[in-house]
């Protein structure tokens, strides 16, 4: 799905967390995530931590949106 | 370690007044298997049901299988961690009940329960056709968690099992095998010509409702260890889980593990079979980098020449598979994977959801999209409100007649990634 | 039972007329069997009888190759057959894509089931192999004896419409189709016996050959995000509560598309997951966790990203077939496309 869509020419970023499968199926810019139940979240912390987890995430995200790549390329930090 | 199977042939199942197993037949006295059952607080009500080979008969949703054996000498008792106190089996003697076994049913808990068809096309998917089956069909109290529901319908099963096993434990068997598994240094100076080979047992762990016990400890808990072949055959792993169910190891699956009986069989002929490393297949990535990681460590230091590698479930267990057979390559060690596919109904997509250029030897149970058509049955056991529903059937998938299309994926054990069938794809 | 029509393709070699300085002639067709059609016929029985044999120069047909295959088609059309056949061609490399190109042409264009035969590395394979079914032949004409009857058979069971087995059954290339069969082994004894042959150096052959993935272009990074219009697609099946549109638990065969113009925040009774392929206890507690619309809201606000769009997309991707993921990809980047999106965040459980 990620690479059709980005076929298109839309940058994609793919988060999730088996990223070995993310490389494998083809997505150009992957933000690792926190487990398979709850990729963007995480139900051991308390609410507003979780939220700021999140948050980090996206921002991560959308950093990678705003960085040219010309491989796959993971971000971890 | 050392287990003398001793089997004894069951060719038919009646219910009686007395539980008793006589002249090849397994009577069972339904009041005290269901008063046993109904124990458990979180059950409302729960009742048996027969089936024999060739009846026109369907079960679902279908949630585990569970042979019955006793065990009869040696240290510990069958299900260690459940229906026994934990203590290390594999060792002495335990009889097993040959043509019967114990099938859950009832309302679903995820999606992922099944279909098991006594005759008719379906029949020849699941390996469960081919016997008789006393069916436990459990109901919840209402309002009880998901997860309450899945440990009572699993103890019910294990208890049914555990009491029909004891009533085996004074007869005589009609046929006994012996497996054994000796140490290290025995092994190597007993066959020092044939290469060593291990097998890599991958059980489900993926959370809440996909899990798999080891003496009664979550598998995803435990990082990658080993386990005594003998130890399987006496329920030393047993399943709880809901995953689809064509590639779900049932307990049946984990007491007859059909990689341990084939590596058995070349034992001390063409290879010398060492011993089991059992691994997880977790959510988190840093769990599959350590638990593959393990994997390759623990094959390395048990010098394996080579391993087989099977699997359970399907989608990021793919690279759970791929990650363990990468690295047992890189280690030196020969390795095929046994698994499934996933590859559309039309068998042109990507079986797998991972793959790497080490993974050169592949064994598939065959493609789980391929549409199946079961035609209505004359029986029922359990309910058929769940089919549209459990993972392979869609809106629809029940038609008006009762007769049911749907994917493979639905039908208990039709494409099983321990090799237990002769179903494969090309 | 009537016996069926069959159509023979030859080359100059196999009908004796010369080898490569006969390879220029032109295409011609003879009544009944010719050279290797004898073998077939011999096959074929009271089943089927080679009412034609059209020969044509490997070289004429690589030269002309759109005349000889317009000329070729005319022929086989005239006679009405019920089958057409090529070769086999084994090794030789004009001839096998001459082969493989008419019986792929008989096959689309004049709607007759066709099949051909070569070795697997004949340049015609690779290029009809998804297209056509050629049975894998020996790499010389010594290997005609053998090629003869899985031909004849494949061939009499696709004129008749009958189902048709694995490759590995019919004797056919690998051609991307996975069909299921029963083995005459259960895969735990197939898996020792290929490992026993793995580590003893031996030839052994995977039930399933690793695939390569294609690749797609990075898109363009957003240079101003407080400008970008950001989407929200995700693969972990979060849909609105009760799953209107009933959207699979495995392997889904649609996707959809959900309004969130008015939505700040997914939790908690709102959304759920339909994915049957983890646990969804997380996920039903609060979708933001999965698909973090309450975030993005909060980074719209701060004008860090310029907008959010007002849909999202969502499927299941448990054991969702790679072609149906593909098709999903296709849809929701065109509409993405068209409606200004600049960039997407994709989540996968």
């Amino acid at each position: 799905m990620v690479k059709e869509i980005e076929r298109t020419g839309l940058p994609v970023v793919h988060v999730c967390t088996v990223t070995p499968i993310s490389l494998t199926v083809g997505a150009n810019r992957i933000v690792p995530a926190v487990a398979i139940p709850h990729p963007l979240g995480n139900p051991s912390l308390d609410q507003k931590e979780e939220y700021q987890l999140r948050k980090e995430l996206v921002e991560k995200s959308l950093k990678a949106l705003q960085t040219e790549v010309d491989k796959q390329t993971i971000f971890e930090d | 370690m050392k287990l003398q199977l001793g089997y004894i042939e069951i060719s038919n199942v009646e219910f009686a007044e007395k539980s008793e197993i006589k002249d090849g037949v397994l009577y069972v006295n339904q009041e005290e298997v269901i008063n046993e059952v109904l124990q458990d607080e979180h059950l409302k009500t729960a009742r048996l049901e027969i089936t024999k080979p060739g009846e026109s008969c369907r079960i679902t949703p279908v949630k585990d299988v569970i042979q019955p054996r006793v065990k009869v000498e040696g240290r510990g008792g069958v299900f260690p961690g459940w229906m026994h106190k934990v203590d290390t089996v594999g060792s002495g003697k335990t009889h097993v009940l040959r043509g019967v076994n114990v099938v859950t049913a009832g309302k679903i808990v995820g999606f992922q329960e099944g279909i098991i068809d006594m005759s008719g096309p379906g029949a020849d998917y699941t390996p469960f056709s081919q016997f008789n089956n006393l069916v436990l069909v459990v109901e919840p109290k209402d309002g009880i968690h998901p997860h309450q529901y899945e440990k009572a319908a699993r103890l019910a099963g294990l208890k049914t099992a555990t009491m029909l096993g004891e009533l085996a434990r004074d007869l005589k068997p009609d046929e006994t095998e012996e497996f054994e598994t000796v140490g290290i240094k025995e092994g190597i100076e007993k066959y020092p010509d044939l290469p060593r080979v291990g097998y890599v047992m991958m059980l489900q762990s993926q959370g809440l409702l996909h899990d798999t016990y080891v003496y009664g400890v979550d598998a995803k808990q435990s990082l990658t260890t080993m386990i005594m072949p003998t130890e399987t055959m006496d329920g030393a792993i047993i399943s709880g889980n809901c995953v689809s169910a064509c590639d779900k190891n049932t307990t049946f699956h984990h007491q007859n593990n059909p990689v341990i009986a084939e590596l058995f069989k070349l034992h001390g002929k063409s290879i010398n079979f060492v011993g089991v490393i059992i691994t997880n297949e977790n959510v988190y990535l840093a769990d599959k980098m350590r638990s593959s990681d393990w994997t390759a460590k623990l094959a390395e230091f048990l010098q394996l020449d080579g391993a087989i590698v099977s699997q359970e479930g399907f989608g990021n267990p793919d690279t759970d598979l791929i990650m363990n057979c990468k690295k047992l390559e890189e280690k030196g060690i020969k390795t095929v994977i046994i698994t499934d596919e996933y590859a559309g109904q039309d068998g042109k997509s990507q079986s797998l959801a991972d793959a790497d250029p080490a993974a050169d030897a592949v064994v598939t149970g065959g493609n789980a999209n391929m549409v199946i058509k079961l035609p209505a049955l004359d029986r029922i056991i359990g309910m058929t409100d769940y089919v549209n529903v459990i993972a392979g059937g869609h809106d629809g998938s029940l038609q008006a007649d009762g007769s049911i299309e749907g994917e493979l994926q639905m039908i208990t054990g039709a494409t099983n990634e321990m090799g237990f069938n002769k179903l494969s794809a090309r | 039972m009537t016996k069926l029509r069959v159509v023979h393709y030859i080359n100059q070699f196999f009908a004796q007329i010369g080898g490569e300085e006969m390879a220029h002639i032109e295409p011609e067709k003879r009544e009944g069997a010719v050279g290797p059609g004898a073998a077939f016929n011999a096959e074929f029985g009271e089943q089927a009888e080679i009412v034609a044999t059209i020969i044509c120069g490997d070289s004429y047909f690589g030269e002309n190759m759109d005349k000889a295959k317009e000329t070729v088609l005319e022929m086989v059309k005239a006679e009405k057959p019920d089958l057409f056949i090529a070769g086999p061609a084994f090794n030789a490399g004009r001839y096998g894509v001459a082969c493989a190109t008419i019986t792929a042409a008989v096959k689309e264009e004049l709607g007759i089931p066709a099949i051909t035969g070569m070795y697997k590395e004949n340049p015609g394979a690779d290029m009809f192999k998804d297209k056509v079914y050629i049975i894998s032949t020996r790499d010389s004409a010594a290997g005609m004896r053998k090629a003869v009857p899985p031909m004849a058979k494949l061939g009499i069971k696709l004129a008749r419409g009958e189902e048709i087995g694995a490759s590995s059954q019919e004797g056919y290339l690998p051609n991307g189709v996975r069909v299921n069969f029963f083995e005459e082994e259960r895969g735990a004894a197939r898996a020792a016996k290929m490992l026993v042959a793995k580590l003893a150096g031996k030839d052994f052959t995977t039930e399933y050959p690793m695939p390569s993935f294609d690749r797609v272009e990075p898109g363009k990074a957003i240079a101003d995000m407080s400008k970008a219009t950001i989407a929200l697609v995700t693969s972990g099946g979060i849909v609105p509560k009760h799953n209107p549109d009933h959207i699979e638990s495995s392997n889904a065969s649609k996707y959809g598309e959900y309004d969130i113009a008015d939505v700040n925040d997914l939790c908690c009774d709102g959304y759920e997951t339909a994915h049957g392929g983890y646990d969804p206890v997380y996920a039903n507690e609060d979708a933001d966790r999965v698909l973090p619309v309450d975030v993005i809201r909060e980074l719209v606000s701060e004008g860090k990203i310029g907008k959010l769009y007002d849909k999202f997309y969502t499927t299941v991707g448990n054991g969702t077939a790679v072609a149906s993921a593909k098709k999903f990809g296709e849809e929701i980047g065109k509409k993405l496309k068209a409606d200004g999106v600049d960039a997407v965040i994709l989540t996968s459980t």
